[in-house]
This record gives structure tokens, sequence and C-alpha cells, in this order.
């Protein structure tokens, strides 16, 4: 571990990010669970909390940024210290991002309540839901602990997540065909679903942001793929 | 060619750079202290060096050795071996003043001779005979106070002392007077520390620009400066070399713990 800054202010500086950083996380992933929740049982009160909640996200992700600038601009800070506020900066960005996504999600609770999702699907989003904040607050701990090789454990698990994010998606496509009345509420499912998965991919660029912030490297290699819905033309291909 | 296409192409040539300067195995005694320990380092040519470290670690020191200044203080001793060229700049052969020709040097404070602005600058060429007639002396005059960004703040006054230009402006015709006797290596011994940001960034700008004609070593104290300008850094900490990178590597991701404490300010 480094030694403390001969100027005590900085040391300041920098945990007050660390710890704005750690606040964004808990409140991001607070929300994620809350509008999928929010979802699944369709209680309306609580999709409203987690829209309300995003500009507590928003603003947390503009405070950070300012820091993170005046920071630079009065202690030029070089090598580790450049690094974690640079990252400091881009985890903000992700978990704001995160918000959003569970912003989103929230907001398709009223466009789907009352339409009655199938359990099977429910449980399919809950359970991409699971893997989706497993992987958030793992890599939350590992921005505590600043482990490099733990952050590149966390990336290589992304594809769990993609591969349950493209079997929901041939599912929903099935309801679809079988009754177009389903299409309105399963089209909102699948941007949920999506959202879900895209916050596997934001936890995915958190683990790298940490792992440059403690090496200065970029992980070597391409980060696994699963999603393959991008190529999915209907369900019998 | 454009400036980008000239910096681009001096960045390619960075990693087939040949060497200007080699010191092998250097150690510096003063008396019984040493202050500098077998320190190999390598100086590439059109390469702008910076030397870091601490107070007292022997940055100053190594950069003295280059071109000698350590002769003038008595109970000094140098061994390994440093070498200009193929040339061992401490063998019994070599001429000191003609070393100090080829290896220029400015200092921290900038220091005018109390004469005009062209004496300064005419006054090494007519030392070393690089002049005959006053065409000749004029010309390089004029060259080298272009080359040092002076020219034409005081091509009007070339004959007012020296003294009477501003601390920016006279560390610049020291870079001028260093300049004029054409060295190929140029040492700067934190050439700024005594100017204000402007005259600094001046300062900094030659420093760019001096690259293309000539090798610079400078020692700094500004992490900042020594980031600014130069490609290759070197750290040194109690009369060690710790560390010898690209600039560009130093300052981010340094490989070694104590030049990580050293530029983030931290106590070691």
């Amino acid at each position: 571990m480094s030694h403390p800054h001969i100027t005590t202010a900085f040391d300041e500086e920098l945990k007050y990010l660390t710890r704005r950083i750690s606040e964004m996380g808990g409140l991001a992933e607070q929300m994620v669970a809350d509008s999928v929740r929010a979802l699944v049982n369709s209680d309306l009160a609580l999709a409203q909390k987690v829209i309300s909640d995003d500009a507590i996200l928003d603003e947390a992700e503009r405070q950070i940024g300012e820091k993170a600038i005046v920071t630079i601009a009065k202690r030029q800070p070089m090598a580790a210290d450049l690094r974690e506020i640079m990252g400091s900066i881009r985890i903000a960005a992700d978990l704001e991002r995160v918000g959003d996504l569970g912003k989103n999600t929230a907001k398709r609770v009223i466009a789907v309540a009352g339409s009655g999702i199938p359990r099977k699907l429910a449980r399919g989003l809950e359970h991409l839901a699971e893997l989706a904040l497993v992987q958030l607050k793992e890599v939350l701990d590992v921005y505590a602990s600043r482990s490099p090789e733990k952050a590149k454990s966390i990336r290589e698990r992304d594809e769990e997540i993609d591969a349950i994010y493209t079997s929901l998606f041939r599912e929903l496509l099935t309801y679809m065909m079988e009754d177009p009345r389903n299409i309105t509420p399963c089209t909102h499912l699948l941007f949920c679903a999506k959202n879900i998965e895209r916050i596997g991919d934001h936890a995915t660029n958190i683990a790298e942001t940490i792992y440059y912030m403690a090496t200065g490297a970029q992980p070597q290699g391409e980060r696994p793929k699963d999603d393959t819905t991008s190529t999915l033309g209907s369900v019998t291909d | 060619m454009s400036e980008a296409a000239v910096e681009k192409a001096l960045d390619q040539k960075m990693n087939t750079v040949p060497l200007k300067m080699i010191g092998k195995d250097v150690s510096v005694y003063y008396g019984e202290k040493r202050a500098l320990f077998d320190v190999n380092l390598d100086i590439r040519e059109n390469t702008v060096t910076a030397l870091i470290g601490p107070s007292g670690c022997g940055k100053s020191t190594f950069l003295r050795t280059l071109n000698r200044m350590n002769d003038t203080i008595e109970n000094c001793r140098v061994t390994g071996r440093i070498t200009l060229d193929e040339d061992d700049i401490y063998d019994s052969s070599i001429d000191v003043v003609e070393l100090r020709a080829r290896v220029g040097m400015v200092f921290q404070k900038p220091n005018p001779f109390p004469k005009s602005i062209y004496e300064n600058v005419s006054y090494g060429p007519r030392i070393h005979g690089l002049a005959r007639t006053k065409a000749d002396f004029d010309e390089i005059v004029e060259t080298s106070l272009q080359k040092a960004g002076l020219w034409n703040e005081v091509k009007d006054r070339l004959q007012e002392p020296g003294t009477g230009l501003s601390g920016g402006q006279q560390q610049r015709l020291c870079i001028a007077r260093a300049v004029a006797v054409s060295p190929e290596v140029i040492l700067m011994d934190e050439p700024c520390s005594a100017l204000d940001p402007i005259a600094t960034a001046k300062v900094e700008e030659l420093i760019h620009e001096l690259r293309a004609n000539f090798t610079i070593v400078i020692v700094t104290h500004s992490m900042q400066q020594a980031a600014r300008v130069s490609q290759r850094t070197a750290m040194f900490h109690l009369g060690n070399l710790v560390e010898e990178n690209d600039t560009d590597k130093m300052f981010t991701n340094p490989d070694d713990q104590r030049t990580q404490d050293y530029i983030m300010g931290r106590f070691g």
C-alpha cells in the first residue's frame, strides 16, 4: 500500500471521491433491485420511488465530477493518484447509467402493470436481475479492495448474464408470435431485460476501470461475449 | 514538414535513437562522502532527458559529471566511465574547455556577463575561434538569439547590458550564449526555478524546439515540467539511479515504488 500524501488535504479529497462512489454504488444497486421488484409485483409506488431516486444519483455524479476537476487543477496528480481520479469519473458515469437503466425499467412498470406477466417470464427477469446485482455488488466490493485479480475475474463472468438475456429474448419472441396482444407488454419486458443486461456491461466496465486504476494497464484480451441477440432473426433460426 | 510530422518522426525515432552520451558505473565522491553510486545512464541523441529526485539525491551531481563541472570542486572525485559519442570525457587527452564547448550548460539563476547582449553571445565563439569577421559574429549572434527566441525582443538594443533584461529574458540570453558555440549537448540545471510561469513557458517551448538540433539533459524539481518537456526521465534517490523510463510511462505508471511515492508527493 502507498504512503499517505505529504499534504493531508489531498488524501482527504481522494477519500471523499471513494466515499461518494461507494454511496452511488449502494444507491444504484438499490434502484435496480427495486425496479425489478416493482416490475414483477406491479408496484407503482415503488416504481415512482426509483424514478425520483435517479435525481440523487445524477447529482452525486455531478458532484464527483466537479470534485475530481478541482482536485486535478489543485494537485496536478501523477501516476496512481491520477488514475484514481480519472477512474472515479468513469465509475461515477457508469453508476449514473446503471441508475438510468433502473429508472427506465421503473417507467415501464406502468405500461406492463395489469397485463399479467407470465410467471415464467417474471422468474427469468428476476434471475437475470439477480445475476446483474451480484455482479454489481461484487464489483463495488472490488472497488473497495482494489484487487486487480478479482476485477479481472468479474470481467470474465459477464458471459452468464448475456446467455440468460439471449434465452429471455427468444422466449419473449415466442409469446409475441403466440398472441399479438402480447406484443406491447413483451416489448416493454424486452427493453427491461436489455436494461438489466446493460447493467452487467456497466459492472464489467467498472471492473476494467478498477483494474486500470490498480495496475496502470488495460486488462488484456477480448471480453467474453455471449449476447447473440443482435444476429437473431427469428425463433426458428 | 509540419510540426506534427516532425514530432511524429522524432517519436518514431525514439526507440532507435543513437546514444549521445553513455554513463557507466559513475560514482562521485566529495572527499570521503560518496554522492553517487554506480550510476548507469545513457543519454539519447536529440532527446530531452529529465533528471528528477528529492534534494540531495545526486541528480545535479550527475548532470555536472557530464561536462566535468565537478572538476572545479575541490576534493571531488569521479570514477566510472562517461563517453560523448566514442570519446571518454575523463581521458587525460581531453581538453576540458573544448569538452564544455561540446557540452554546454545553463544554470539555475540566469548569469549573463556584465557586458552587452551582443558581447554575451559572441564571447564563446570568440574564445573558441569560431568566427573571424564582424559579419560572422553578427550572424552567430543573430541566429543564436533567434534559436533562443529572444531576437525580436532585443534586436534593437544589442549594445545594452545583458543584465538589464528581465529574468526570463536573461535566462534565454544564457541559452543563446550556450547555443552560440554550437554544442552537441546542453545541460540545464533547474533553468526555470527563478522564473515566473510565463517566462517558464517560453523556456519550455524553447527546450521543445532545441531538441531538434541538440541533445538536452535537464535537472528539475518540478515534476510537471519534467513531464512536459522530456521524452525520457531518470529518477535519483540517495545517490542511486532508481528508475529510467519513457516520460509518459514514468508519470502514469512508474515501475519503482520510490518513483511512485516521489512523483505523487507521498511520504517515502
